[in-house]
């Protein structure tokens, strides 16, 4: 009988399960057969990210828990972790024919991801401090690596150290605040902190763990004041490695940073949320203010996803139900466009050279009109101009803020995206106002792929928002 | 023909015809630049007969909105929601009247990607028709946002040379003007429950909010209208644009900004719009009799009617902030009269500029010699412009100064001078351009309007000239709506100053 409870409570996580077994099962081809299955391995760690995404979504619906509670498999977490199993799945895809053109095709490449994505779901899952930072060090170890892959480079070495040695220091933030929070209410669980919260209110002790804990995510999303990794390693890894720190991490962080706040310390949200909206704002402002003067659209598109972060924050800050639909809405929104852009970027590429410079855009309306479309299509989304996706993802977080009365920070906010629209508009303007240069190389057909998607889906977006707002909201309630 | 979706198909039909144009048209040669550019043309001339039918079955004596659809969209309270009324109707057929010209007057100024012209102008026209159309906060700001991005490509790909600069400026003014508006919409949201415009319009906010959602709401309109002192993008913007451009620029994407005003400030916020009355005044009187000053001293023509435009808007706000049946109904009237006369004169300039490529005043001259069925054109819209009698220009101003005798006698004593000034700078930019010798080699050999330059300014000389001497069909139109939302405003007010009477009595 005992034996039957224990696999019913593995249930919820068989995704986790399967990943972690089908991973390591890769590794041994990999490691007997060295290079030459690295394609097999890729195609199929796609297939089994695809499948392990329906394989959540097909889950029985209600929330269900196990491990003692430290590991939940709700709504929220079902839509968030099929969202990275996509974004992770997307990122493989995106990496095909740059990692063979610049002979980086090893079969380690696709087992880390799938590592990664390993961690990423028990972040998403997790629901007490212990595995939160199970899964956190696990996502990062393999992170770190990828981002060294190119190690013949000293720019991918360079990006791989410092990410290495700023996300040891900011887990060791977070272990601290992790122990303080412990200390003075005696649990890891959130449920069990939140009881304990709940009763006795905050005190300064806790407050402090809090804090710490704060910086340890802030680090993760990559928000101000810990985003300085951000610009040095997205510009130094190679990019379809940036492409997926962009995206599927982001996710996930976002959503541990959700749960941590929203299950744990649902009693002193007043406390934590003028946190909240201090990094909030710092993050637009910076991100805004801090892209105009980039050159590089890697560096460009590390200090746009600062600033979308804080975006997504300010609906966190509003700590409520409407806030965390906001935030999820956001996330969607948000990998959409950033894949899409990332596609189009990997696609720069001229006389067997990978071009990093905006100015490279020069003309592309002119030279491929298709490409640079989609790459209008996305520059504007991502600064917000309606009717495309990114207007919808702003809109749900501002909501949230305006009914938590968070004026200061909507209109500080908005402000700055329209700051933020500046550097978009100068993409748009190169690529449509300037005189052309040379074409690039016809696109890869999977990059294309990625691109036309997310351009189809940002365009199109309004006409059936209710699909992915009512989806959001199911997630959301799930967690009050 | 009443349960057809008829504001839909009007309002989605262009983009129709863009998405045609985006997958049929592929190449780039002469024969398939020829087909985009009729694809364009029928599918405005299409929307505008639609359009028409509007016009056609229209409730005259009904204050409230038409041909309203509702359909699910974005989920709980927030719906696609159209409708017209007496106050939007007409501006809808402005828009279609004017867009076919639009594409005619581009179809050999425009030089280089046909295709991607076409496209932008038919998104554009969807955008502005769904503007007018809107009865959902969320949906008018979905359509009043998103017109943004053609007009900034249309500035920017084929615009003149600092179109660069205009662009930006355009698209970034404008932005930070709206997010204002977006929440402050968000803020209505929480607070009634819906955005709903038909259950809004109906609902009374706070006092102490209304103050805080009109500015907001004003940050946004009047920008886009644009009054004094944030009108510097309009003349920047005219400048640079194509003359299509400035054709959409100046009849249709301003009006905007008055139609908000009499869609959501008066009616939703009244104490508040009395409240900010006098300021609206000033702002008004100053744009009338400063940028007329400024018009007189530009040496580019086309800079010269933006800051007319600039003056004309002036009247606008004047009339619609003075809250009389005239003052509004003038206002109105003005908004339509100029959409037709600075549409035109923009027109008139492209017409020049694609034979010599320049808007400077002082290279022209003595026009007269040469293109007489042109200079007789430009005389027409010149007059109508400085608001002659017999033309559609006198109706708007003279009403709109009748509304603020009535309400204050130095805001129209004011705003007077404004119609001299601008006789001042009309009449002599047209005896610059068109009196005297034709001395300049250059222009020896200019050529008369050809065919097509007709047929898109005869339709504008008739209206121009019907209006003036019989205005009353758009008055038909605008009466009923025009005295419920001044019906509804003085019993807001009233209701108001019971409260605060029995406030103060208590």
């Amino acid at each position: 009988m005992k034996s039957a409870f224990f696999l019913e409570q593995l249930v919820p996580a068989s995704p986790e399960i399967v990943l972690a077994v089908v991973d390591l099962f890769f590794l041994m081809i990999g490691f007997y057969t060295k290079k030459k299955t690295t394609g097999f391995i890729s195609t199929l760690s796609i297939i089994v990210l695809v499948l392990v995404g329906l394989l959540v979504v097909m889950l029985p619906e209600e929330a269900s828990s196990s491990f003692d509670g430290a590991f939940i498999l709700d709504p929220f977490a079902r839509l968030l972790k099929a969202l990275t199993y996509a974004a992770s799945a997307a990122a493989i895809i995106l990496s095909l024919t740059f990692n063979r053109r610049m002979r980086l095709d090893r079969f380690e490449y696709p087992i880390l991801i799938l590592l990664a994505t390993l961690g990423m779901g028990m972040m998403i899952s997790a629901n007490d401090l212990i595995s939160l930072y199970m899964g956190l060090e696990l996502q990062s170890l393999a992170l770190y690596v990828i981002a060294a892959i190119n190690r013949d480079s000293s720019r991918s070495s360079e990006a791989g150290l410092k990410y290495f040695v700023l996300g040891a220091l900011s887990s060791g933030m977070l272990l601290y605040g992790c122990s303080l929070i412990y200390g003075f209410t005696g649990a890891t669980g959130f449920a069990e902190i939140a009881s304990y919260v709940t009763a006795n209110g905050g005190n300064l002790g806790l407050i402090f763990g809090i804090v710490f804990l704060l910086a340890g995510l802030a680090f993760k999303v990559s928000a101000v004041p810990f985003h300085m990794w951000t610009p040095d390693v997205y510009e130094g890894a190679p990019t379809p490695v940036t492409a997926f720190f962009a995206s599927a991490p982001k996710i996930a962080a976002m959503a541990m940073f959700v749960r941590a706040m929203v299950a744990a310390f649902p009693a002193i949200t007043d406390q934590w949320q003028q946190i909240i909206v201090f990094v909030s704002i710092a993050s637009m402002v910076l991100g805004a203010f801090a892209a105009i003067g980039q050159r590089n659209i890697k560096r460009l598109m590390a200090y746009s996803s600062i600033g979308h972060m804080g975006f997504a924050l300010v609906g966190l800050a509003a700590g409520t139900e409407e806030g965390v639909k906001g935030v999820i809405v956001y996330m969607v929104i948000y990998l959409a466009m950033t894949l899409g852009t990332f596609g189009c970027i990997l696609a720069m590429r001229r006389q067997d050279e990978m071009c990093e410079d905006i100015d490279d855009l020069a003309g592309l309306g002119r030279t491929s009109p298709l490409m640079g479309f989609v790459l209008l299509l996305l520059m504007f989304s991502l600064a917000g101009v309606p009717p495309l996706a990114g207007f919808f993802a702003k809109f749900y977080v501002f909501l949230a803020a305006i009914k938590a009365e968070l004026y200061p920070l909507a209109v500080i906010g908005i402000v700055s995206s329209v700051v933020g629209a500046f550097y978009y508009l100068r993409i748009v303007k190169i690529m449509y106002f300037d005189e052309p240069k040379d074409a690039f190389e016809p696109m890869p057909r999977e990059l294309a792929l990625v691109a036309g998607l997310s351009g189809i889906f940002v365009l199109g977006f309004f006409l059936y928002p209710a699909a992915l707002t009512s989806a959001a909201a199911v997630a959301a309630k799930s967690l009050f | 023909m009443t349960d057809w979706p008829i504001l839909s198909i009007v309002t989605f039909l262009p983009l129709l015809g863009a998405l045609f144009i985006f997958l049929l048209v592929r190449e780039e040669d002469e024969i398939s630049e020829r087909g985009a550019k009729f694809v364009a043309l029928w599918t405005t001339i299409i929307t505008f007969i639609l359009s028409l039918f509007i016009w056609v079955d229209f409730d005259l004596s009904n204050p409230g909105f038409q041909f309203v659809e509702e359909r699910d969209w974005l989920g709980g309270s927030i719906k696609y929601r159209m409708g017209v009324d007496g106050i939007s109707m007409l501006f809808v057929i402005l828009t279609t009247f004017l867009m076919p010209g639009c594409i005619l007057a581009s179809w050999t100024s425009v030089k280089g990607r046909i295709k991607e012209y076409m496209i932008a102008f038919l998104v554009l026209e969807t955008l502005m028709i769904g503007v007018f159309c809107a009865l959902d906060l969320v949906l008018f700001y979905l359509f009043f946002e998103g017109g943004l991005i053609p007009m900034f490509l249309i500035i920017g790909v084929w615009g003149g040379q600092r179109r660069v600069y205009a662009s930006f400026k355009f698209f970034l003014y404008t932005l930070l003007g709206s997010v204002l508006m977006l929440l402050a919409i968000m803020a209505m949201y929480w607070q009634a429950g819906t955005t709903d415009i038909t259950a809004l319009l109906t609902y009374k906010f706070p006092v102490g909010m209304q103050t805080w959602l009109w500015i907001a709401f004003f940050a946004s309109f009047a920008v886009k209208m644009p009054m004094w002192p944030v009108h510097t993008w309009l003349p920047d913007a005219h400048v640079e644009a194509p003359t299509a451009g400035s054709v959409v620029l100046a009849a249709i994407l301003l009006k905007m900004g008055g139609y908000g005003f009499l869609r959501f400030s008066l009616p939703m916020f009244p104490v508040a719009s009395a409240d900010f009355a006098p300021l609206v005044f000033t702002l008004s009187v100053i744009a009338i009799i400063y940028t007329s000053l400024v018009a007189l001293m530009q040496t580019d023509m086309k800079k010269l009617i933006a800051y007319s435009s600039v003056a004309h808007m002036g009247f606008v706000t004047m009339g619609v902030f003075t809250l009389t049946q005239q003052g509004i109904q003038g206002g109105i009237f003005q908004m339509l009269s100029h959409g037709l006369v600075s549409g035109a004169l923009f027109l008139c300039v492209g017409v020049v500029y694609d034979r010599m490529h320049t808007r400077k005043i002082a290279d022209y001259g003595g026009l007269v010699n040469r293109m007489p069925i042109y200079a007789f054109t430009f005389m027409l819209f010149t007059m109508a412009n400085v608001g002659l009698p017999g033309t559609s220009g006198f109706v708007g101003e003279f009403l709109t100064l009748l509304g603020a005798y009535k309400v204050n006698t130095w805001v129209a004593f004011l705003a007077t001078t404004g119609v001299i000034l601008s006789a001042c700078y009309a009449l002599w930019l047209y005896r610059r351009v068109v009196f005297g010798e034709l001395e300049k080699e250059s222009l020896k050999n200019i050529a008369d309007m050809n065919w097509r330059e007709s047929i898109v300014l005869v339709p504008l000389i008739v209206l121009t000239i019907l209006f003036g001497i019989y205005p009353a069909p758009i008055f038909d139109v605008t009466a009923a709506s025009v005295e419920n939302l001044i019906t509804n405003y003085e019993q807001a007010l009233a209701t108001f100053d019971a409260a605060k009477v029995a406030l103060h009595t208590q």
